[in-house]
């Protein structure tokens, strides 16, 4: 069984200094109680591990607009002008990273491997200071594992040993990040009994899950 | 016909029945209104579906159906939906047949340049430098020159690169360009252009063949 919680005993137990996987593209599939949760306790020097910095009210907007993001690895930062004007002035310390390689470098943590090869990248300054390995005559990047420690997730169905499932687009890079954390926590919309979800149908095994939120948004169908 | 309507028609030719195609955000996604009705081809959003349907109507949005621009769609019924490192598979592992994007500036060896301007412009690249790394053509689509008639089409690009000769074709107001071994080829003509206009316009060395084509009739 895994514990269920609320947002703000998970908010608790992230400390100032916390690397955090979260999952979510351009917020659809954001855990937003969690992240409101974090913002509510003001913990602060956070490094960030997701796809895009989203929208300033929206997803992990938020985190950045209350300063609350020390460092980040990123593919993606168009859609919010706060995370430019917080990274040209210095304050926020950000690793731009194909998206691609991004996830199978957080992949590559929950998987325990050490790093991938990855062909994108090469003679772009994304290979800059990176070991490049020629095998099979093409040359690759050897890109390292991101670690994390914990994982931030939003579910759709959720039973109560941690089994998920995802809805439609929301499923993006969630069943990544929750493989990558330490610990796990996962935003679902619907916590269901044992034996409600369907083997067949779950996407993220429950070992990999340890705490349970019950989202405040929820959808049907 | 508007410029930008005339470039999303040609780049429609491009496809082939049975192609998967991922469109970059802005012009590229204007290719999905001219592809012919014998061909069929299966669009991805590389925040994790196959088979992106249109814009939903006025009220019929589902807050978990977007593209990877944010904007809202449907899904089609041979759609699939994935999570973000399969989706990266599918861009990386070569099953995308196309891609087509916006560029800052390319030049005649094949090289990009679309994801920032140091010191003034840092989107990131997202998923722009797995997709023209992994796709098996990469169709860059833009104006012929920027805003202030500077071309796009350099003899080497001076902004950072988002891959090193990936570009197949390049297809603009003026012109289609095919990247090959020996430089650019001035492959079409745009109705109303002609070869003088386009050499004017690009500061790479264009290949003039006898035979030029046309489009945008």
């Amino acid at each position: 069984m895994v514990k269920v919680i609320s947002a703000a005993e998970a908010a608790a137990m992230i400390k100032p200094g916390s690397r955090l996987a979260i999952g979510g593209f351009l917020a659809v599939g954001a855990p937003e109680d969690i992240l409101d949760a974090i913002v509510e306790q003001g913990t602060n020097d956070l490094h960030m591990i997701v796809i895009a910095s989203d929208w300033e009210n929206r997803g992990v907007g938020k985190l950045i607009q209350n300063r609350l993001v020390k460092s980040a690895q990123v593919s993606h930062l168009g859609t919010n002008r706060t995370i430019q004007a917080q990274m040209n002035a210095g304050e926020m310390d950000i690793e731009l990273v194909p998206q691609g390689t991004l996830m199978e470098r957080v992949r590559a943590f929950g998987a325990g491997l050490g790093g991938i090869l990855t062909p994108t990248g090469i003679g772009t300054i994304v290979e800059e200071g990176k070991q490049i390995i020629n095998h099979g005559g093409v040359d690759y990047i050897l890109e390292p594992a991101i670690p994390s420690d914990f994982a931030l997730v939003k579910a759709y169905k959720a039973d109560k040993s941690g089994n998920l499932t995802f809805r439609k687009t929301a499923r993006n890079s969630n069943p990544i990040m929750a493989m990558a954390g330490k610990i796990t926590i996962v935003e679902a919309e619907h916590i269901v009994e044992i034996g409600e979800l369907d083997p067949e149908e779950v996407i993220t095994p429950g070992v990999f899950v340890d705490y349970l939120v019950q989202s405040k948004e929820v959808t049907n169908g | 016909m508007d410029k930008r309507q005339m470039i999303g028609k040609r780049i429609a030719q491009e496809f082939k029945d049975g192609d998967y195609v991922n469109l970059g955000i802005g012009l590229p996604t204007l290719a999905v209104n001219y592809i012919p009705e014998n061909v069929h081809v299966t669009f991805q959003s590389e925040n994790g579906i196959l088979g992106t349907g249109p814009s939903p109507s006025e009220g019929e949005e589902d807050k978990d159906m977007i593209n990877a621009g944010g904007g809202f769609i449907t899904a089609l019924p041979h759609a699939s939906f994935f999570d973000s490192a399969l989706s990266f598979a599918i861009i990386r592992g070569g099953h995308v047949d196309a891609t087509v994007l916006g560029a800052l500036q390319v030049d005649s060896q094949g090289n990009l340049a679309n994801w920032m301007i140091p010191g003034k412009m840092v989107p990131g690249m997202g998923g722009a430098m797995d997709l023209v790394t992994g796709a098996r053509s990469v169709i860059v689509a833009m104006e012929h020159v920027d805003k202030y008639g500077n071309s796009k089409i350099l003899k080497e690009c001076t902004l950072p690169l988002t891959a090193k000769g990936k570009v197949t074709l390049i297809i603009t107001d003026m012109a289609v360009l095919k990247v090959t071994a020996q430089g650019l080829v001035l492959q079409e003509l745009a109705v109303g252009t002609t070869v003088e206009d386009v050499v004017k316009a690009t500061e790479a060395e264009l290949i003039i063949p006898d035979v030029i084509g046309t489009f945008g009739d």
